[in-house]
């Protein structure tokens, strides 16, 4: 009912109506306006769903089975099934980067990938790489350097800079590495690694000092 | 997205077989091109056949001494391999100077090729497309026609071929294998692979429905400088208005545009000639560009005589 997810801001003064009570009333009115016409009466049949498929999917270390439309993208198998919400929807389409989720050691968008495709494999989501008690290093970056303001992309900022981290210690090439067989750490490398995550508030410059405190830290340890 | 059965593939003769038995089916392996388009119901498949896991993962030297490059390799780790860092630069290149960080880390060898493009009268289904709707028209003809086709183009269609990938395999000869509908492996030169649109621009590969490409291999290493060079509005993260990809040597040169035709395009002629003017003047004969992307001509030339100097300076 869209009363759970609206918070109630209280009774007001005078008409005695609610944020709650107008939006659960619309919501009753739009309902019995679009209900099915009566069999017969003139409509094509819809066609059914398809039949679910079955999976299971680690996630953040704990296996959940599944039983998914298989249309359901990852992204809405964490947010809608699992209702583990860190993973952000901002553009539905992989060109925003704010569903960046790390699959099998790689950073994915989840808006791009069926979740039945991922059966038996092993995500990480925000949630995982730390909590409010026990930040993960980059969180914590993020806050120090202050590497957000409205906080939609931040997860999947967070999600991607760890992964990048990883990957220039794998080695692995960008379009900013000056020569293919040496990849090193630099802002250029973070810039361009980075670009696939969008951020509105042009949170960008913190963002990249969060990231570069946390390799340094990580090279020094 | 429309309501479709999945299927699940153990191997790539019972994904072939089942493409077969179930028409109006696609085959998905890293899907972000595929799911793109089906959520704006561009792609409408009835069957979706999960090809993501079939072991066509691996890079294995060829006996020729090339390269055998899986058909579900994924991008990023294409890019990423010793062996085509060291001896296929510009296949490297070509693929970090593409999409995102985690698209590449998805997206596979084969999907890449057979990427669709991005025109944007391709994606609105509200407006004729050819190549969508055969015979409805072209909206992108007297539309916005920035980013489209220059060359190779015709009255019924003026889309480009988004990919920077298939760039340098059309630069490098690549071969594609595949499985085809009766189970037959065969062959197909990249310059074979994708069709120009003609009067039939829904018509897009020499693939028959239902094959399967399995993996593409790479003759043995080109020596000389290697180079790949993207032209697009954006610093990162944004397709090629003009891209460039080149191998200048003792043995030779050889050159390959993106963004500016419906297929990597690459005039092998052109290549005898000496001196950056002659060659963009072969490359682009027979050019019709729009006003809006009549730009691309001179920009080509550019490029080119960019990267011959790149070539002749010092690494």
């Amino acid at each position: 009912m869209a009363g759970d997810m609206i918070p109630d801001d209280g009774p007001r003064e005078g008409d005695g109506m609610t944020r709650r009570s107008v939006l659960a009333s619309g919501a009753v009115t739009a309902a019995a306006l679009s209900a099915p016409p009566a069999i017969g009466a003139g409509r094509p049949a819809q066609p059914s769903p398809p039949a679910p498929v079955g999976i299971k999917i680690e996630i953040n270390g704990k296996s959940h089975p599944l039983s998914l439309d298989p249309r359901t993208t990852l992204l809405d198998a964490l947010r809608e099934h699992l209702r583990l919400t860190g993973t952000k929807k901002g553009c539905d389409h992989g060109q925003c980067g704010a569903c960046t989720v790390i699959v099998d050691g790689r950073r994915i968008n989840s808006c791009l990938t069926l979740a039945v495709m991922h059966d038996g494999d092993r995500v990480t989501t925000i949630e995982g790489l730390g909590t409010p008690d026990d930040l993960h290093p980059m969180q914590k970056a993020f806050v120090t350097h202050d590497g957000y303001q409205c906080g939609y992309c931040t997860p999947g900022q967070i999600c991607s800079a760890v992964a990048v981290l990883d990957e220039i210690r794998r080695g692995v090439p960008s379009h900013a590495t000056a020569d293919l067989m040496d990849v090193a750490f630099s802002d250029a490398e973070l810039r361009e690694r980075m670009s696939g995550n969008l951020c509105r508030c042009a949170a960008y410059p913190n963002i990249i000092a969060a990231i570069r405190d946390v390799a340094e830290r990580g090279e020094k340890a | 997205m429309k309501p479709f059965t999945y299927h699940r593939a153990a191997n790539p003769a019972e994904a072939v077989r089942m493409a077969a038995e179930n028409p109006g089916a696609r085959f998905i392996a890293g899907g972000t091109n595929l799911l793109d388009l089906m959520k704006v119901q561009v792609e409408t498949p009835s069957h979706v056949i999960d090809i993501s896991r079939l072991g066509l993962d691996r890079i294995e030297k060829t006996g020729e001494g090339g390269l055998r490059i899986g058909a579900l390799v994924r991008n990023s780790d294409l890019a990423a391999d010793m062996r085509v860092r060291r001896d296929y630069a510009v296949l490297s290149r070509a693929l970090v100077a593409g999409a995102s960080g985690q698209l590449r880390n998805k997206a596979t060898t084969a999907g890449n090729l057979l990427q669709r493009t991005r025109c944007p009268y391709f994606y609105e289904t509200s407006k004729p497309c050819n190549k969508r709707k055969p015979g409805s028209g072209c909206a992108a003809i007297g539309g916005i026609s920035r980013g489209l086709a220059v060359l190779g183009t015709s009255d019924q269609c003026i889309a480009s071929h988004p990919s920077d990938m298939a760039v340098a395999m059309r630069l490098l000869d690549a071969v594609v294998e595949t499985v085809r509908p009766d189970g037959q492996p065969r062959a197909i030169p990249i310059t074979d692979l994708h069709r120009l649109p003609g009067q039939t621009p829904h018509v897009e590969t020499a693939l028959l429905p239902g094959e399967l490409i399995t993996a593409v291999v790479l003759p043995p290493p080109l020596g000389g400088r290697h180079i790949y060079h993207k032209v697009r509005d954006r610093a990162s993260y944004a397709f090629a208005l003009v891209s460039l990809a080149a191998v200048v040597g003792p043995d030779g040169q050889r050159f390959a545009f993106g963004g500016v035709a419906p297929r990597p395009w690459r005039v092998e002629a052109a290549e005898a000639l000496n001196g950056g003017d002659a060659i963009a003047e072969s490359v682009t004969l027979g050019a019709k560009p729009t006003d809006q992307n009549a730009f691309k001509l001179p920009l080509m030339r550019r490029m080119l005589g960019a990267v011959l100097a790149e070539s002749k300076a010092g690494a």
